[in-house]
């Protein structure tokens, strides 16, 4: 029994790490006022990316590498046409979502079917990871879980113990007075699209060389557009992103461990989208106000400078 | 020295036009890069695709086949996003229509006539996209919920149900080992032109939707309050528009013509229901481009629709002859949807070359 | 760094397409000096006043800081030079604390932990200017006076020595008012200066040790507070000798078409902003709201349009109560609006001209029956009001967005004069017009009462309001000072209400 619960923890970690690690990116993106819906495509395009360095250099760190510039490049369309081009962030995030899956497709056809010979191992922390259940979930993980900790944290302290932090905010809340603070606002949309982007890629990768050791089309099933609910429960705060995402994790672990009991899995695997709808309905019943008051002012506009 | 963006007061309608073109020649540019760094020659690939869908007759046959959901969707997603309604969910809405079709044809096609049950099983087409429709308009008007995020998730749950259909309950009794329920019977089924797998009824059922949903959005009350909620949300409540009211019902009837290009697909080419990705090939996406490329007149999205049905069937047939994986669309899909989006910006924009005065 | 001792701006002249919004202007402010800026709204306050924080560059001119010129590109120049701005809207981000906001973009923060480093700065500045700001409190959860204060401590605490504020008491209550005013002094006894950039006599005349008038851009008077009494100054910033009205056909004023009694409406920000307001207009007059805007008559509108809920009191039309009925009801019933900000709330730019010219009453026949619209008749009818109304489109089919405002306000008036209501409300109609479109419009609103019907006129334009209006009530703070009657009246008494005061028996009461 205790081992089935530790491993259920386990796999839960390991399921929301990538949902994490996407919340992390697009609560930066979308503090600064930017909307990227774009997630399920740069994650695809950085699963991929992953996957083919670490296929051919055998060295899983330089694919997580890789996956992380590649998520930035090409989240960097997203921001041109949108702070520059003042488009409409909705459609540019959905053609970038067409564009990061079609080009993932595309390049990573040779490699359908081919497993990685090396996968990114799990680190035992001495000493640690001999606690019970405990030990095994939150110790014995790959280095991309203890990473998207660490970068989790990091996030949460830079938003709000740092100047740039509150630069980030300003933007997203209020572009004017950041403007007449002297704050380049451009400049810092632009980033705040480009971390969201490297932070989508990195998951991407930790889908294909660690979660699983191969790459399929499609195998990020959605959890972009979860990521993008998530950033909303979360209420674009960081610590609470953490939170989202292992739930996630679990409803997606949930569904292996209830299939045994005869439940049909197709039924099982729309449980991640209807707790989201559920849980979106919820809020909306709830806390509107609330919601309203935390999402960044000027989501979703486009900043003319010098406008009044 | 730099650039001094200026808002352009007026784009004369031949400016239009030679902004579309460029956007869409840019795109196809960008597509023959991304075909050159996977080490195909980007000339003949291009070639390839156009030749396989326009330059032959059985090609051209197969482009109207694939043109009418693209149609019917495309014309129902240019509705709502008039009003700014960013439905994502067609591909749903599509799936849900297919049910309802499956549902009336298994159950009632044995003891009807094909004038009779034909007509039945696209009218549950259409209630049943349209209901799966309105869901996202009450969720958001009555909670706020974005309808980017309600329109995916209801796909992803309508994709899983229809799985769990065809897999489960409506298992077809003759269909040993495959995910598909029973095929309909004879007179459920639209007969097709020749020896091809175009339906005469189809494409005219799709053009008249087409113009219809045109006459609704520029010639009635419904599609002037429509354009006015989308336009200037402020003018709207000034003008006493019922919001909640106009949403609905726009949804109803994007939701529902999604859900009638579901019974064609059904009905003409796979006769019984399968896994979704089999009933429809991404088009409720593909429709998105269609409608923008059609600039948000449904008129005009029977020209985008077949364009992109030809890119379809073109992509099928390089994805053959080269190769290429299905999902070469979405790379066609992405790329000119971000060229067309980046042509809005000069459409409404004027770029002047200024030296700095200092 | 040096202190500002004395800055001077020479033969500033700024203008925008067409319009002298700063003609000439010479300006000088002293250590120590509260100088009042005073003038009607569009007199060129702002604008000189941008110009001297960087936002603006002059065509001509030139500012010199204690002798010396000063360049300024940008803010950030005015800024390092010691001038501080408070806008009217404040550049605050609601959803942050103090903290955050004062340590936004300050290049003396430190990196990490910059909300420690300000907390020490903000007590330090507090304790000496008298600024009570909780510093962990987010903005929304302040009053606007204490977001008031935490502007001020943002420019004292990058070294301003001369602080510019716009309409400062607009936001705030008398009390909060008076609790800035002795801020104020503590700043100039620390060898600060401070322009006050304001409407209202009563403030100018009891902070400010000296004050300028403008009127239309240029400079009409500069004085000490002690040589002036409040009756100059109104006559300074009113002005000019009005001109005779209009003609305008004998018409008896009947009964009462429009009564509101006692309304209150709230703000934006949910602040009682319309206070038991009462007033009627009768059949066949042009009755005229005076006033600065932003006193409420924005809200008064909207209330009795249908746009905004009234919190307490009733409006009817013709003895009907019509409080709080759709805007689609009331408009119905026969009331037409010509809203204020024209192409925000009254047209819809991208659509052509004729489809605009329907806008709420596209509803009605002979524009729609209960599907259709009937395009021929809207086509008709649009280029009648092109004829009628003398509106310069290129054709009926042009997008709004290309009119010039007067031709989108012609075809705003005549949309909404057309269908003949029985009350026309008009907000600020005219304003930013040309003389000529200005000058149409105001005899349209005429012919309106002359076919009987009755208008409400909401204006700033005293000279428009002269030239029209049978009866003028003068609002300010949510309130009716006073009402009069243009052709006996005595303008300096309208100039002081405006500015707050109340009515001393001026000009007839009715």
């Amino acid at each position: 029994m205790l081992e089935i619960l530790t491993s259920i923890l386990v796999r839960t970690v390991v399921a929301g790490t990538p949902l994490l690690l996407g919340t992390m990116g697009e609560v930066v993106t979308e503090r600064a006022g930017i909307l990227n819906l774009g997630i399920e495509g740069m994650m695809s395009f950085g699963a991929v990316t992953g996957f083919i360095v670490t296929f051919t250099t055998g060295n899983p760190w330089l694919g997580m590498m890789a996956a992380i510039i590649a998520g930035a490049l090409i989240s960097l369309i997203h921001a041109f046409v949108t702070v520059s081009l003042r488009a409409n962030q909705v459609v540019s995030g959905l053609a970038l979502t067409m564009l990061g899956i079609g080009l993932s497709g595309l390049w990573g056809k040779p490699y359908i079917g081919r497993p990685l010979s090396v996968k990114m191992h799990a680190i035992e922390i001495p000493f640690l990871s001999k606690i019970p259940i405990l030990g095994k979930v939150l110790f014995y993980q790959d280095a991309y879980f203890y990473l998207s900790v660490g970068l989790g944290i990091l996030v949460w302290f830079v938003m709000k113990h740092t100047k740039v932090g509150i630069t980030v905010r300003s933007v997203g809340e209020n572009p004017k007075a950041a403007e007449t603070m002297g704050i380049n606002v451009t400049m810092v949309k632009y980033l705040c699209v480009m971390i969201g982007g490297a932070f989508a890629g990195m998951a991407g990768a930790h889908l294909s060389t660690a979660y699983s050791k191969s790459w399929i089309e499609g195998m990020t099933s959605g959890r972009g557009w979860i990521v993008i609910a998530l950033t909303i429960f979360a209420l674009w705060e960081p610590s609470k992103a953490f939170i989202g995402a292992y739930v996630f994790g679990g409803i997606f672990v949930i569904q292996y461990v209830l299939q045994p009991l005869g439940i049909s899995p197709n039924l099982l695997a729309m449980l991640p989208y209807l707790t989201t709808l559920g849980v979106l309905l919820f809020y909306g019943l709830s806390s509107k106000g609330q919601r309203k008051m935390s999402a960044p002012a000027t989501l979703g506009e486009p900043y003319i400078r010098g406008s009044r | 020295m730099s650039f001094v963006i200026i808002p352009r007061e007026k784009a004369t309608p031949l400016l239009n036009f030679m902004i579309l073109i460029s956007s869409l020649c840019a795109g196809l540019l960008a597509v023959g890069i991304v075909f050159l760094l996977k080490g195909v020659n980007p000339f003949f690939a291009i070639h390839e695709i156009f030749r396989a869908s326009f330059g032959s007759f059985f090609g051209f046959k197969e482009t109207l086949t694939k043109a009418v959901p693209l149609i019917l969707i495309g014309s129902g997603l240019a509705l709502a996003y008039k009003a700014k309604f960013w439905n994502i969910g067609a591909e749903s809405q599509l799936l849900v229509g297919a049910i309802f079709g499956t549902w009336i044809g298994l159950n009632w096609g044995p003891s009807l006539p094909g004038f009779i049950i034909l007509p039945l099983m696209f009218a549950g087409g259409f209630i049943g996209g349209g209901l799966w429709g309105l869901l996202p308009a009450i969720f958001k008007i009555k909670f706020g919920i974005n309808e980017v995020i309600s329109t995916l998730m209801l796909n992803y749950i309508a994709a899983e149900f229809v799985k769990f259909l065809v897999v489960g309950p409506w298992k077809g009794k003759t269909k040993y080992g495959y995910p598909y329920t029973d095929d309909l019977p004879a007179q459920a089924v639209l007969q097709h032109m020749g020896n091809s797998r175009v339906s005469l009824v189809l494409i005219i059922l799709a053009v008249c939707v087409a113009l219809f949903l045109a006459f609704l959005v520029f010639r009635t009350r419904f599609g002037y309050e429509i354009r006015v909620i989308g336009e200037n949300p402020e003018a709207a409540r000034y003008a006493g528009i019922n919001f909640f009211r106009t949403t609905l019902i726009m949804m109803f009837i994007g939701g529902g013509v999604a859900g009638l290009a579901g019974v064609g697909e059904l009905s003409s080419i796979h006769l019984h229901l399968s896994y979704p990705e089999t009933i429809s090939a991404g088009y409720g996406f593909t429709a998105i481009i269609v409608a923008w490329l059609g600039r948000l007149h449904p008129g005009f999205t029977i020209f985008s629709g077949l364009f992109f049905a030809g890119i379809i069937v073109g992509g099928d047939a390089i994805q053959m002859s080269m190769g290429m994986p299905a999902t070469t669309v979405n790379v066609f899909n992405g790329l000119i949807l971000i060229f067309l989006i980046m042509g809005d910006f000069f459409i409404n924009h004027k770029v002047r070359y200024q030296r700095r005065v200092s | 760094m040096e202190r500002i001792e004395i800055l001077e701006m020479k033969d500033i002249t700024k203008s925008f397409i067409g319009v002298k919004a700063n003609q000439d202007v010479n300006l000088v402010i002293e250590k120590g000096d509260i100088l009042g800026l005073l003038g009607e709204n569009g007199a060129g306050k702002t604008t000189l006043m941008n110009v001297l924080y960087g936002l603006y560059h002059p065509d001509k001119g030139h500012i010199i800081v204690n002798g010396k010129p000063l360049y300024l590109r940008s803010p950030k120049d005015s800024m390092k030079a010691g001038i501080g701005m408070i806008h009217q809207h404040f550049m605050l981000v609601q959803k942050h604390t103090v903290l955050e906001n004062i340590a936004l973009g300050f290049d003396e923060a430190p990196f990490f932990f910059p909300q420690r480093y300000m907390r020490k700065q903000i007590e330090e500045y507090s304790q000496k200017f008298g600024l009570n700001v909780d510093p962990n409190k987010k903005i929304w959860e302040l009053s606007a006076g204490e977001q008031q204060r935490v502007e001020i401590l943002k420019t004292l605490i990058r070294n301003a020595d001369l602080l510019i504020m716009d309409e400062p008491t607009s936001v705030l209550t008398p009390q909060e008012a008076e609790e800035l005013f002795d801020i104020l002094r503590k700043m100039i006894n620390n060898g600060h200066s401070v322009i006050l950039i304001s409407h209202k006599l009563e403030e100018i005349t009891s902070i400010c040790n000296r004050v300028m008038v403008m009127r239309k851009g240029k400079v009409t008077g500069t004085a000490l507070i002690k040589d002036v009494s409040k009756v100059d100054l109104a006559r300074m910033m009113i002005g000019r000798e009005l001109s005779g009205s209009l003609e305008k056909k004998e018409v008896k004023p009947g009964k009462p078409m429009l009564e509101v009694s006692n309304l209150s409406v709230n703000s934006d920000q949910g602040l009682p902003i319309v206070q038991n307001l009462g007033f009627n207009v009768l059949w066949g007059e042009i009755f005229g709201i005076a006033g600065v805007s932003g006193n409420g008559q924005r809200e008064m509108v909207e209330a009795i349009t249908g746009l905004r809920k009234s919190v307490t009191g009733s409006v009817s039309l013709e003895g009907k109560d019509i409080t709080n009925l759709t805007a689609r009801d009331i408009h119905n019933r026969g009331i037409s609006h010509v809203p204020e900000e024209r192409i925000k709330f009254g047209t819809v730019a991208n659509l052509p001209f004729f489809e605009n010219s329907v806008l709420k009453k596209h509803h009605k026949t002979p524009f729609s029956n209960r599907m259709l619209m009937n395009y021929p008749n809207i086509r008709d009818h649009a280029k009648n009001l092109v004829a009628k109304y003398n509106v310069d489109a290129a054709s009926i089919s042009v997008p709004v967005k290309n009119l010039s405002g007067g031709n989108i306000q012609k075809l705003i008036l005549g949309r909404e004069i057309s269908s003949e209501p029985n009350l026309l409300i008009a907000a600020h109609p005219t304003y930013g017009l040309d003389v000529g479109a200005a000058e149409f419009i105001r005899k349209e609103l005429i012919n309106c009462r002359d076919r009987g019907g009755s208008v409400l006129l909401v204006s700033e334009d005293l000279e428009e309001l002269f030239q029209v209006c049978d009866r003028i009530a003068v609002m300010f703070e949510g309130r009716i000072m006073g009402i009069v009657d243009p052709n006996n009246c005595n303008i300096d008494g309208i100039g002081l209400m405006m500015a707050g005061l109340e009515q001393q028996n001026q000009g007839e009461n009715i």
